[in-house]
């Protein structure tokens, strides 16, 4: 069968790409869809999905876009966090809403808008990142996202500035006539010595049986500073396909916080460049599936330059007939004397129906680095659940002590404790019983 | 308040309690000595009910109640207490945490109101003090690079917290020395009352010179071989365990 009979392809390929009437962008989507068009989606061939298989989702087809989605109804609550006040842009479906985000008094130093309107204004500073070619072999989602996006998130913080409220991305997916997929290119850059904290939210209303990308580059100028903390709790149809590139300048340090709760099928593509002498690069993450869900996490961490510093610690909990993939990937490339790489992903099964994945791997071609990672995957500890009961605590709950107790690592130091707060809940809500 | 009539049980299908009887009044301190490999730890987990020990005869009643019927925490709720011979590290749980978890779910079990953090953290000052434990132990995770003597100390003042009617002591003095051994005997000692009873655990008689039984059996083979009062634990230490073989005979006997 030809890529374009497979209905996934054939209604990606059924209508033109977007035209922004800039001819260079016009010409990038053509070019991705093209690329698309010819490769279609990865099988499980392709390193990359090996663990994720698209036959499910190739047989499906998709209306990009969503026609209505300025109007439909959206409960704020959904998304709020009490206590955390600022900036906040907010899509519904992959469309801006304005009438639900809060771009009034953004403080100095901070430049924030939808792409839409960046590109209507001056697309020209966007030119770099938007006219990418996408030519690998698992690009398929970057591809489809490239030539189909016209909207999402364009953040600039000028050099130096501290900004000291959260700034919060919030996608929304909500049930929509047809099978929707909807597209969302955020571009991100801290200036030198600029400080941010970003918090990317995606929730769900009702049972959106829908396709999302997200594909978002982080520029880290020297000495810049990020806290970014995605959570992601999509609905329990969602399929979501999101990808964050970071780039770490010199001295530049990002702290990452992950939780992947929701969705059916979501696959996560987190790679990052320490470009800088210094740089400095810490994940925590955890990946939840419960029920059906499959969540793919792939963690590419290049270190390419002198005394650069990398430190994740992923947990995974699957239960039920759940599947969790997690890749860490570290490269230390020639040159990048001095580095230190640690990585440490352990995963817990909860049933004997559950499974996880995880693949450690570790590339060292530079001199005098420090490098660790271990991955492991186990059942809750039985001595450790025998204690609990003996001291009175009903088996569930010592299971659910256990299991929250297993993922505490991830949040333990997230410096703003509101936010810490958030996500322990989310997380409580959301672990298995 | 516990009787155990001819108590078989088995681990991995070996038997290891070959018609263990014993009977224990409240306020009462037996203890339980026996050579390695006698069945000592297995009482203990038999009475608290852990997982892989088969009990294929005999019976175990508390309070009136077949106590080998009940889950462990329902034992719990009940007033039995397990001090482990080795406690467990839970990373990630907070000792004070997990504690309060414990209490408020006995207290939920046996249809007692449970406490907020404040009124329990108020009751957790009163414990440390007795116990003489550092507030600092109570802020880090379940037994987490505690040492052999905070461990110990641990589970003694966990029991100070709980408040059980039956404690069980299993070999809580090994790995402990002469001043964690005084510290957590006095502990014990001060929990002692005319309510509450103790199974004291130990291979050596030299915890009993700070805990004072008021019972000692020997325990040999999977049965209580002799029985007497503290006396009996110095004559062990003086003669050793093969002195009982040639000395009399084993009797199921009953305190």
């Amino acid at each position: 069968m030809s890529e374009s009979a497979v209905p996934f392809v054939a209604s990606t390929l059924a209508v033109p790409p977007p035209s922004s009437g800039i001819g260079w962008l016009d010409e990038a989507r053509r070019e991705n869809l093209a690329a698309f068009g010819e490769a279609g989606l990865p099988d499980t061939r392709v390193e990359a999905w090996k663990y994720t298989a698209l036959r499910a989702l190739s047989q499906r087809s998709f209306i990009h876009g969503d026609a209505q989605a300025a109007t439909r109804d959206i409960d704020p609550e959904a998304f709020a966090l009490p206590g955390l006040d600022g900036p906040r842009l907010v899509f519904v479906n992959g469309v801006f809403r304005g009438d639900l985000s809060d771009l009034s008094a953004l403080p100095a130093g901070l430049a924030l808008r939808p792409l839409s309107q960046a590109l209507a204004q001056d697309a020209e500073p966007l030119r770099f990142a938007l006219a990418r070619r996408y030519k690998e072999r698992g690009d398929a989602f970057a591809q489809l996202n490239a030539a189909q996006a016209v909207d999402g998130v364009v953040l600039r913080v000028a050099a130096d500035a501290k900004i000291d409220v959260p700034v919060r991305l919030v996608f929304v997916g909500v049930a929509a006539d047809a099978e929707l997929a909807w597209h969302l290119r955020n571009v991100i850059e801290l200036g030198e010595g600029a400080e941010l904290t970003l918090v990317e939210q995606h929730v769900g209303s009702g049972n959106a049986r829908q396709l999302g990308t997200l594909v978002a580059d982080v520029v880290l100028r020297d000495g810049a500073r990020l806290q970014h903390i995605v959570a992601q709790d999509a609905s329990a149809d969602a399929t979501l396909v999101h990808r964050h590139a970071l780039q770490l300048g010199a001295r530049a340090q990002a702290l990452l916080h992950v939780l992947e709760l929701g969705g059916a099928l979501v696959r996560h593509d987190l790679q990052a460049d320490l470009v800088g002498n210094g740089a400095r690069l810490d994940t925590r993450g955890v990946f939840v599936p419960r029920g059906r869900q499959h969540i793919d996490t792939q963690l590419a961490i290049r270190h390419q330059a002198l005394n650069t510093t990398s430190d994740s610690t992923w947990r995974g909990v699957a239960d039920g007939r759940a599947r969790g993939v997690f890749r860490g990937a570290i490269l230390v490339a020639p040159g990048a004397d001095g580095s230190d790489a640690r990585l440490n992903n352990k995963n817990l099964l909860l049933s004997g129906s559950a499974e996880i994945d995880t693949k450690p791997e570790l590339e060292i071609y530079a001199d005098e680095v420090q490098a660790a990672h271990g991955a492991t995957v186990g059942q809750l500890d039985e001595r450790a659940l025998f204690y609990l009961r003996s001291r009175g605590i009903p088996l569930a709950e010592a299971r659910t002590l256990l299991t929250a107790a297993f993922c505490r690592a991830v949040l333990d130091d997230l410096p703003n404790a509101t936010l810490r707060e958030h996500l322990a809940s989310l997380l409580a809500i959301r672990l298995p019983v | 308040m516990l009787k155990i009539e001819n108590l078989h049980a088995r681990v991995e299908g070996k038997e290891i309690l070959k018609g263990l009887s014993l009977t224990v009044n409240p306020g009462e301190v037996h203890a339980i000595m026996g050579p390695n490999g006698a069945g000592k730890s297995t009482l203990g987990n038999v009475l608290s009910g852990r997982d892989g020990y088969e009990v294929t005869a005999g019976s175990v009643t508390y309070n009136g109640v077949d106590l080998l019927a009940l889950e462990p925490e329902a034992r719990a709720a009940a007033g039995v207490f397990l001090a482990f011979q080795y406690p467990v590290e839970i990373p990630g749980v907070n000792n004070t945490y997990f504690l309060r978890t414990a209490f408020n779910a006995q207290r939920k079990a046996r249809g007692e109101t449970e406490l907020d953090s404040m009124q329990f953290l108020k009751l957790v000052r009163e414990k440390l003090k007795v116990m003489q434990i550092s507030d600092e132990l109570m802020h880090r995770a379940v037994n987490e690079g505690f040492s052999g003597g905070e461990k110990k100390r641990n589970e003694i003042f966990q029991m100070a917290v709980l408040e059980p009617k039956l404690a069980i002591l299993d070999e809580t003095d090994s790995g402990l020395d002469i001043d964690a051994l005084k510290q957590v005997s006095e502990g014990v000692n001060a929990l002692r009352s005319p309510e509450r009873s103790f199974l004291v655990v130990t291979h050596y008689q030299r915890l009993l010179d700070y805990i004072v039984p008021d019972f000692v059996h020997v325990l040999a083979d999977g049965r209580i071989v002799e029985s007497g009062d503290k006396t009996l634990a110095h004559k062990l230490e003086e003669h050793g365990y093969a002195w009982l073989a040639q000395h009399g005979e084993p009797a199921g006997a009953q305190a």
